[in-house]
């Protein structure tokens, strides 16, 4: 078990130097100058582009460039901002916040999401199970710019129930409706999988079996039904994590929040490989966590699933 | 159950976090509260470089910089100059100006502002070796240099004559150089600044109506907070305890904290509210024309578009679009039809000027001019397209206007999106536009001069598209080396009226200025920038 | 835990006590039916399945023959005066901001976003599912590989791809756009079928096949994979719809479609400045996204239960 977790661990390294490489040339290969960019339709002579174009290396090779970020990794210096801000602070800044949204976002549509999906999945074909699907169809067609505005209107504005947009230090009450907005496409997805394997494992010999030993019915479901259809919900939801932290790009926009999304966003619009680069690297190994954290669930889930090797 | 556990756990962490947050700002509190309640809260965006005057040439920077620092001049609604930290500033021929500062003037740490302040500044910002992005703002000033990684450290025009007074000697007379002082490339530094002058960046010491809420005042990204300068004495004194300044990556955003009370001014309106802004805030809604001058340019470079075929095409194309319609029905009259190439709130503008039917809707004329094109050569099947970049709020226009275009000529026309702006300058600045492309300018101060020459003289730096006409550069010569304003005017007026024959570019609109105050905060007045004059905003 | 593999011994009966010749006689005068078969069987009585199939037809239909359904041009001659206004005799569904009429923009736009939410969604599934199945499957060096990839690719967010693959690309057509798409979502589908495959690869049938001697690859396809595929069709027949929905996002960031592509993203992206006051411009590309998806999402569960073992076996 723990072997299995420290060769995991040991992977992270060569996908790091992949990742950052990967990106740090999709960066680069991004058309136009972003110096001259900076100055809007206003060049300055040529002298001030060149001389900061010279600042931040970017009149080398790409791979010189790309050595010059490496090596300033290892002495602990992610590179700056144009603007001549520390990568290292604006991760710092972003994180932690789109952190708290993405863990609500995911804690909303897992538990709404397993719930709704296990009752549509129990009652296949009926009432409940259409209306799940109605819903579940509206959050996938209607974009989150406009569930988010629709939202923010009623919740916000007309009953006053949450701050409009999210204020400094981002605090959690001010999370939770960015939270379900973020939540919303997800939220279809776990239903409809949930709904799935709960109506599969419900045709399941052990489901059968359990019933036939008199377990309540209540029992049957947690137990039995439950535990053993979490599996793809739960891949997904690990999945879901990065989406969820750097998709956000609409809903930290419509709440005005600071998060990874937006950043990475305007970081790309202005062609700044260091910020790019590293926060790219960051959700690589956020990935690469979440997604061992899943395969370990998988053995806790379901007893014939082992890593012991 | 596992999940159900992971999620507590988060909650759990993120509300610690929260604690941590709050027991942050409930220690630096008690220092804000005295006046908090006389915070003004507006919008705005983090600052692309760090505070140094010299170096804020974008919106989001500049009405910070304007408003922690003072320059020698300030302006007043109508962009009127009225002497701020300068008791005088004369010259007999324009060429040699004497400035005398005001008696007492200090900088918010409590050092004196002198003449030494503005000279050295302006000598650090025009320094090719500093790369300062508004260095070209001192290119009339004898002795400036713009030789790459050149060390100029002194402007030989520049003189420092006692602690108040200096003079300046142009490289050429100019008769309203005056007024281009209120911009925020030529405002005054301490003497501290220049030990680190990254370090003042970050936390700016000015000598304006505000200053920076303590070390902490700026959050980036975030906001930033300024309060009253006690040290501060000149026109712009505010009757209010400070401003806030909150920053937003999106208008609808900073449009529903208006709404919802979180947000005392708001000085832009998105497209989403243009059709209710007006009902929903009543009088407390202002829409008025601002200096922002908005065209399409159709590059010199491109077969069809040049010679007598190419201004016979460019007369069409400006005939063929439908301006009243275009900003009554998709922008809801917040912009406003344009005349000349300037702005109706700059002083010397016109809507009389001769030719200037070129800009009105003629379908008949347009369809007219564009068949004596096609006798000299036949325009075939291309198709006439019109590049921004979709990364700013154009694609509705464009398609309009391509639209209009289409429906009154007869040809294919439609916009070409660019994923980002550094794209779409890339492809204006190495000349390989297939069409036209939009095009425009936000007056950096309140004259003629700064709308017409960076855009259409010889090799000026945004003339991208080519344009070279001897007249009007004569023109433009003749009216920046007048020697009274009012001449100069009439020079400037007449080099529009070149630009209309020829059209270099063909102006669409005006960009109003659009915004909402809430109820808690009276008497908000928009500047000729678009920027709310801040200082006389009270709070009820 | 109890180990499997230890053996439920004592389950089984003694040897002698097994009437062994009546096991071994098999009926052979039958021939073996695939599992497709099965499902073909199984899917053919059911109602939804046939209404779900009429649906994707006539949306198949209208995609590739749009002027059968609309006479009106719908890029040419829009006129601003009509700017969001409601529906009037040959525009029944009234106007876009832009003044154009709404039904035809429907009608035309099914082209692109069918193709897009189809074509994308295929690639993610079958290039997704084959490697996740493998990795599922096989474990050890490849899965460690082959996940790692996906976690590179699904990290790299999907705006700066595209900005760069679209810069690169000489034309941007839905074909490019749904290759695009398909490039960073794969990971997705690959992790789900890879859970979903590491679980069923321990049930006791793909033992009882192992013990049987069939080949590996033979089990994978014949066995694991038909029990597995359930949440894969499940979060292919959802994605079909955010595919279509994120075209919209990339056009409305330039760096999808070009404007004179029509496509119910592209309108659902635009018709976002008249969310507040023309509500029915948004409405209509967005129903018939929903339709597009609903039916998609009907003869999906319809596949699903017709394939998965379990499931038939009950009936």
């Amino acid at each position: 078990m723990f072997r299995y977790i420290g060769l995991r661990l040991l992977q992270l390294i060569p996908v790091f130097f992949g990742a950052t490489l990967l990106i740090y040339f999709m960066v680069f290969s991004l058309p136009g100058d972003p110096i001259a960019a900076l100055f809007g339709e206003r060049p300055p002579p040529q002298s001030v582009i060149d001389t900061i174009r010279e600042q931040y290396h970017l009149n080398d090779p790409f791979i010189v460039q790309y050595l010059y970020y490496v090596g300033g990794i290892l002495t602990g210096d992610l590179g700056t901002t144009y603007s001549g801000r520390p990568v290292s602070d604006l991760l710092g800044q972003a994180f932690p916040i789109t952190f708290r949204l993405a863990m609500l976002a995911l804690f909303f549509e897992a538990v709404a999401g397993i719930a709704v999906g296990l009752i549509a999945g129990l009652r296949k074909g009926k009432f409940f199970d259409a209306s799940a699907l109605v819903v579940s169809l509206l959050l996938i067609s209607v974009p989150t710019f406009v569930v988010g505005f629709i939202l923010q209107y009623v919740f916000s504005i007309q009953l006053g129930l949450f701050r409009t947009t999210v204020g400094p230090g981002a605090p959690i009450q001010d999370l939770i409706l960015p939270a379900i907005v973020l939540a919303t496409v997800s939220f279809a997805y776990i239903v409809r999988l949930t709904r799935a394997s709960v109506a599969d494992n419900m045709q399941a010999d052990f489901v059968r079996t359990a019933t036939a030993k008199g377990l309540t019915r209540g029992r049957v479901v947690r137990v039995h039904i439950l535990r053993n259809s979490l599996i793809p919900v739960v891949t997904f939801l690990g999945v879901d994590i990065g989406s969820l932290m750097v998709g956000a790009i609409v809903t930290e926009g419509i709440f005005n929040i600071n998060g990874v999304g937006g950043t990475v966003y305007q970081a790309i619009k202005r062609g700044e490989g260091p910020t790019v680069v590293s926060f790219v690297a960051v959700m690589v190994i956020i990935y690469m966590l979440a997604n061992l954290l899943v395969d370990l669930l998988y053995a806790a889930l379901d007893p014939r699933i082992r890593y012991a090797k | 159950m596992k999940i159900r556990r992971i999620g507590i756990g988060a909650l759990a962490l993120a509300a610690a976090s929260t604690l941590v947050l709050a027991g942050c700002s409930s220690s630096e509190s008690p220092a804000s509260t005295s006046s908090s309640s006389s915070i003004i809260t507006t919008n705005g965006s983090e600052p692309q470089n760090p505070l140094i005057p010299t170096n804020t040439t974008e919106t989001g920077g500049g009405k910070i910089a304007t408003s922690i620092f003072a320059g020698l001049v300030s302006y007043d609604a109508d962009g009127a100059i009225e002497n701020d930290v300068a008791q005088s500033i004369e010259s007999d021929d324009k060429q040699l100006w004497t400035v005398t500062l005001k008696d007492d003037q200090k900088f918010s740490d409590g050092s004196a502002v002198t003449a030494k302040s503005f000279v050295d500044a302006w000598n650090w910002g025009a320094n090719p070796k500093n790369a300062q992005g508004a260095a070209y703002f001192f290119d009339n000033i004898e002795g400036f240099s713009a030789e790459e990684g050149a060390d100029v450290p002194e402007l030989s025009g520049l003189k420092v004559v006692d602690d108040k007074t200096f003079t300046v000697q142009l490289s050429a007379p100019e008769a309203d150089w005056t007024q281009r002082l209120g911009y925020t490339a030529y405002m005054p530094l301490p003497e501290s600044a220049y030990d680190d002058m990254d370090a003042f960046g970050e936390n700016p010491i000015g000598n304006g109506p505000y200053m920076i809420d303590g070390a902490d005042g700026w959050q980036h990204d975030v906001q930033i907070a300024l309060v009253t300068n006690p040290e501060y004495n000149g026109v712009r004194k505010p009757v209010n305890g400070g401003l806030t300044i909150k920053f937003y990556t999106t208008l609808d955003a900073a449009y529903a904290d208006v709404q919802g009370g979180n947000l005392d001014v708001l000085d832009q309106i998105p497209d989403t509210a243009f059709e209710t802004y007006e009902s929903e805030f009543g009088d407390r809604a202002v829409n008025q024309p601002a200096a922002i001058f908005q065209s399409i340019t159709i590059p010199q470079y491109l077969p069809h578009w040049t010679g007598e075929e190419g201004a016979l095409r460019r007369a069409a194309i400006s005939q063929a679009i439908n301006r009243d319609e275009i900003t009554k029905v998709l922008f809801q009259g917040t912009r406003t039809p344009a005349t000349d190439f300037t702005s109706p709130v700059i002083k010397g503008y016109s809507d009389s000027l001769k030719g200037a039917d070129v800009l009105k809707f003629n379908p008949d004329e347009a369809k007219k001019l564009w068949a004596q094109a096609d006798a000299i050569a036949p325009y075939g099947d291309t198709v006439f397209d019109i590049a921004y970049n979709s990364d700013g709020p154009h694609q509705a226009w464009v398609d309009a206007a391509t639209q209009s275009i289409a429906n009154t000529l007869g040809i294919k026309a439609q916009g070409k999106p660019y994923a980002t702006f550094a794209e779409a300058l890339a492809d204006r600045d190495a000349d390989k536009l297939t069409g036209a492309t939009r095009s425009g300018w936000q007056a950096d101060y309140p004259s003629l001069y700064n709308f017409l020459a960076p855009n259409y003289q010889t090799g000026a730096g945004s003339n991208y598209e080519g344009y070279s006409s001897p007249e009007f550069d004569k023109l433009l010569e003749e009216g920046s080396t007048a020697t009274d304003v009012d001449s100069a005017t009439a020079k400037f007026q007449e080099a529009q009226e070149v630009l209309l024959k020829d059209l270099p570019a063909i102006p669409l609109w005006y960009q109003n200025v659009n915004g909402v105050s809430s109820e808690s905060v009276s008497n908000v007045v928009f500047g000729w920038d678009s920027v709310p004059l801040y200082f006389q905003i009270t709070k009820n | 835990m109890q180990n499997s593999s230890s053996g439920p011994g004592h389950f089984v009966a003694q040897l002698d006590d097994t009437p062994l010749a009546a096991v071994d006689s098999v009926d052979e005068s039958e021939k073996a039916r695939s599992s497709f078969a099965d499902a073909w069987d199984a899917m053919r009585g059911r109602p939804m399945f046939w209404i779900s199939l009429v649906m994707i037809a006539l949306i198949l239909v209208v995609a590739a023959f749009p002027n059968l359904f609309t006479q009106t041009k719908p890029n040419l001659g829009c006129l601003l005066p009509d700017s969001n206004g409601g529906p009037e005799a040959g525009h029944p569904f009234g106007f876009t901001r832009q003044g154009c009429d709404i039904y035809s923009r429907v009608i035309f736009g099914a082209q692109a976003s069918v193709t897009v939410g189809i074509l994308a969604t295929v690639l993610v599934t079958v290039f997704g599912g084959i490697i996740g199945a493998l990795a599922g499957f096989y474990g050890g060096f490849l899965d460690a590989v082959v996940s790692r990839i996906g976690d590179i690719f699904f990290a790299i967010p999907t705006v700066l791809g595209a900005i760069v693959l679209m810069s690169v690309l000489p034309t941007r057509t839905p074909v490019t756009v749904a290759l695009v798409l398909a490039l960073f979502a794969w990971p997705q589908i690959a992790r789900i079928m890879r859970g979903s495959v590491v679980a069923a690869k321990n049930a006791d049938y793909v033992t009882a096949s192992i013990a049987l001697g069939v080949s590996r690859f033979r089990i994978l396809v014949r066995h694991v994979v038909p029990n597995a595929i359930a949440p894969v069709i499940v979060v292919a027949t959802t994605s079909l719809g955010t595919f279509i929905v994120a075209e919209a996002t990339l056009s409305f960031l330039g760096i999808g479609l070009p404007p004179d592509v029509m496509s119910w993203g592209n309108d659902i992206g635009q018709a976002r400045a008249s969310i507040a006051t023309a509500p029915m411009v948004l409405f209509y590309p967005a129903a018939a996204l929903s339709l597009t998806v609903l039916s998609f999402l009907v003869l999906g569960d319809v596949v699903r239960d017709a394939l998965d073992p379990k499931a038939r076996a009950r009936r």
